[in-house]
């Protein structure tokens, strides 16, 4: 094989307060399939996009053909021959196959007029479709294709740029099995001309198909790279994880109680084929661990009544309840902190105060009008209580911190007594010390006597917090784990379905 | 009163002291009285559209409505013979109907509010023409309705100032409206809805239910000052009746502090906008400004005053944004 022709040497990236990338190399050669795995927020996408030019590294050296320079703009990425296939594909649904393909560059005839030379953009398209086996025509309109069509369109638009090396993040993430069997077999297609790829995945499965090496990262840095050889499924689990977890966790002030939740056989649109059947109990806290896009959003948004249930039943302390709304399942003293706390979660241009009454303003009425004498006074109570760091609840929501804007939202449920309380993401974009005290106040909930469901993606807080741990993988329940079964290595094969 | 409230009444209080200074018939009795009517006609509607702006909608049909409507009143009472009670009755639940049935497209059907009202805004115009023949609907000789002239188109003597019962009609209604707004528990939803549909949502409101609710509350409000306006002329000519009054609607409500995003405006700035652009109308005919220029005079200062607006809360933002750490 012939030397590398891109080599990323020393990389750091720092934000305010995170390192992303800690000293990462990486090399490249002609011909290469490298695997990149680690864990959610292992750093994996801030490397790809230094390799995209999208981010600017803080210091290191990425070497192109032989050239030195400290980082790459979008147009020298797309000069040294480096396409992106990203997640969310970035296509035009209005436009057709070849018009997509082309974008920007399309042939024109008709002088200053500068017309679409169609016909022409068209017999560009041949070569393409036929070296990627693609059972579409270059005319067809970008809505009628399926995503894994799609992603097609987007590796062509690489090749047609002349691509020397096709990054796709999570290429087969919401594929079916035969199209990723599909896309295994272009990957290689395109080994086999000399074109090189980088993958993120978390299928190790996939890994094993088609990678040359694979690398891994975790927390910012490069921990080991496996050739063809030393690929195994245990190999990579040993690699990816491997960090001393810091114990946070305190244990529950009393054994838990009797099932308060109970979901059973739920069905959810997302994964129509699985359902999940679980329980959580009085004074616990049930971690649901699994990877971006297991489903275990979807399966809160359907317990809380913003979707519906496709089948299943959910059960109240034994009592089947039909949660058809968000208000339904409000009535019945389930609530919801979201993912998204900003689009889902608070009026950023609302108060303190005013967020913190909004579900529950019929219990602040007199004489028919909210009084607000006492929704101040019990917004004051909560800030207090959740040491929501403002000067007064008149403030605007929007112009708080992360972590006090969460703890807005817990205290807009804090109010209402819960009985069940889920959390997707809970300290999501927080910085540490508000998530500690996030973490407290989960403890405390608990004890209190409500039952607590906590989807995290954060391995550290699933193993910290949690007093029980459900793990999800495309759409099912793969396993539960006791505490004294709690490891990285356990959640992780859960998660990655590889048993 | 909010700030921007405070700063609208400022501006007319300026603009009303320059007309009264360069022509001091602004401020004869007669004048002031007929403003106020402008004012009490004009404020109703107002306040109907600002309730579908704060919810982040646009109703655009407001001056269809009033054609439509105050063509069927009229018809009502004097070639059909319905008691005037009934006929207003008719007439407002008719207005709730339009409401109902535009709100339930923009929530149900998923259109979106320009599109459903633009519409209406079309279709009500013609069935207008086409129920009166394109010709003008009115009061006939010897057709007389005392009561009911004098309660909406009268005005009562207080302390020497002959107050217009339209103006009347706007205080009650802004005073209810201010209360069901910024004091009651489907205000909060609607300003909610307004802001962030989708925290509403999470926050288990019905947000489908608040939505529909403010189309009605505007079809209802938009139906009784259509009554008003047609007892108020006496005669309608259905091709031109209303027209642009959606956008003298709007043109109150983005004065007053809504914003076309939602979420976001007053009653008080909402009357105190039409009671601005009644100045300015009153403006144009008193210093002798062509009344071609009407709307070009209106324009502007809109556009002055909501720059102005934009540049002050901006500064206000940064000032904000440095005192805290």
């Amino acid at each position: 094989m012939p030397g590398p022709f891109l080599e990323l040497s020393d990389i750091r990236k720092e934000y305010p307060g995170v390192v992303a990338l800690d000293h990462v190399g990486l090399s490249v050669s002609p011909g290469e399939v490298i695997a990149l795995i680690g864990e959610n927020g292992a750093g994996k996408s801030t490397l790809m996009r230094v390799l995209g030019g999208v981010v600017e590294p803080s210091g290191g050296v990425i070497k192109v053909d032989g050239t030195e320079r400290t980082s790459l703009t979008v147009a020298d990425a797309i000069k040294a021959g480096i396409a992106f296939v990203h997640q969310e594909l970035n296509l035009f649904d209005n436009l057709d196959v070849a018009g997509n393909v082309y974008i920007g560059r399309e042939p024109v005839y008709g002088g200053p007029l500068k017309l679409i030379d169609r016909k022409q953009m068209y017999a560009w398209m041949r070569p393409l479709l036929e070296r990627l086996g693609a059972d579409f025509e270059p005319d067809a309109s970008l809505a009628e294709l399926s995503l894994a069509q799609r992603q097609l369109v987007e590796i062509m638009k690489a090749l047609s740029l002349d691509a020397r090396l096709v990054i796709m993040d999570e290429p087969t993430s919401s594929l079916t099995l035969t199209e990723t069997d599909r896309l295994m077999r272009v990957i290689a297609g395109l080994k086999a001309e000399g074109v090189s790829i980088i993958f993120i995945t978390h299928r190790l499965n996939e890994v094993m198909q088609c990678a040359d090496r694979a690398v891994v990262l975790r927390d910012g840095r490069m921990v080991g790279a496996l050739s063809r050889a030393e690929l195994s499924p245990g190999a990579m689990i040993k690699l990816m994880i491997g960090r001393d977890l810091k114990s946070l966790y305190v244990p529950p002030a009393a054994p838990p109680g009797d099932g308060v939740l109970d979901i059973v056989e739920a069905v959810t649109d997302t994964y129509p084929d699985r359902a999940v059947s679980l329980t959580v109990r009085r004074g616990e806290i049930l971690g649901l661990a699994g990877l971006v896009g297991s489903g275990r959003t979807e399966l809160a948004r359907a317990i809380f009544g913003v979707d519906s249930l496709r089948g299943g039943a959910i059960k109240l302390n034994g009592v089947p309840i039909q949660v058809a709304t968000p208000r339904a399942a409000i009535e019945h003293g389930i609530y919801l902190v979201p993912e998204d706390r900003k689009s889902s979660g608070l009026l950023l241009d609302g108060s303190i105060a005013e967020n913190i009454s909004l579900p529950d303003l019929a219990s602040y009425l007199r004489f028919f009008l909210v009084d607000r004498a006492r929704e101040t006074k019990n917004a004051h109570h909560q800030r207090e209580r959740l040491k929501i760091r403002t000067p007064d609840v008149t403030t605007t929501v929007g112009s708080l911190s992360g972590g006090n804007q969460q703890k807005v939202v817990l205290a807009k449920w804090l109010s209402m007594r819960p009985k069940v309380l889920i959390f997707d993401e809970p300290t999501r974009g927080i910085d540490v010390g508000a998530k500690q005290e996030i973490y407290d106040m989960l403890r405390g909930l608990a004890d209190a006597g409500v039952a607590i469901l906590m989807i995290s993606s954060d391995m550290e807080e699933v193993i910290g917090v949690s007093d029980r741990i459900a793990v999800m993988h495309e759409g099912a329940i793969s396993g539960f784990l006791d505490r004294s079964q709690f490891s990285e290595h356990n959640v992780l094969e859960l998660a990655v379905g590889h048993t | 009163m909010h700030k921007k409230d405070l700063s609208l009444l400022v501006l007319i209080l300026v603009v009303g002291t320059v007309v009264a200074l360069i022509n001091p018939r602004f401020l004869l009795v007669g004048n002031l009285s007929n403003t106020l009517n402008q004012v009490g006609l004009f404020g109703i509607f107002s306040i109907a559209e600002a309730f579908v702006i704060i919810i982040g909608g646009i109703e655009l049909s407001v001056g269809s409505v009033i054609a439509l409507l105050g063509v069927l009143f009229i018809d009502l009472i004097v070639n059909h013979d319905v008691n005037w009670v009934l006929a207003f009755a008719i007439i407002i639940a008719a207005g709730l109907v339009i409401g109902l049935v535009h709100g339930t497209l923009v929530t149900r059907m998923k259109i979106q509010p320009f599109v459903v009202t633009l519409c209406g805004l079309l279709i009500y115009r013609g069935a207008a023409r086409y129920y009166t023949e394109d010709s003008t609907a009115g009061f006939g000789f010897g057709a007389s309705f005392p009561t009911l002239e004098w309660l909406t188109a009268g005005r009562t003597n207080v302390l020497g100032f002959p107050l217009p019962h339209s103006v009347v009609a706007l205080v009650v209604v802004a005073a209810i409206a201010w209360v069901v707004l910024h004091r009651s528990v489907f205000g909060r939803y609607l300003y909610a809805v307004g802001k962030n549909e989708e925290a509403a949502r999470y926050s288990g409101i019905r947000a489908n239910r608040v939505m529909i609710s403010a189309y009605i509350i505007c079809g209802g409000l938009t139906a009784f000052s259509a009554i008003l306006i047609a007892m108020y002329t006496r005669s309608i000519s259905p091709a031109v009746h209303g027209s642009f009054y959606e956008l003298y609607a709007i043109a109150a409500a983005v004065l007053g502090g809504c914003s076309l995003r939602g979420g976001e405006g007053s009653i008080v700035g909402v009357v105190l906008g039409t009671v601005l652009l009644q100045v300015l109308q009153n403006l144009v005919n008193l210093l002798g400004i062509p009344s071609s220029l009407n709307f070009a005079v209106m324009g502007t200062v809109i556009l002055i005053g909501v720059l102005a607006d934009q540049y002050i809360s901006q500064r206000g933002r940064h000032g904000a944004a440095k005192g805290r750490v």
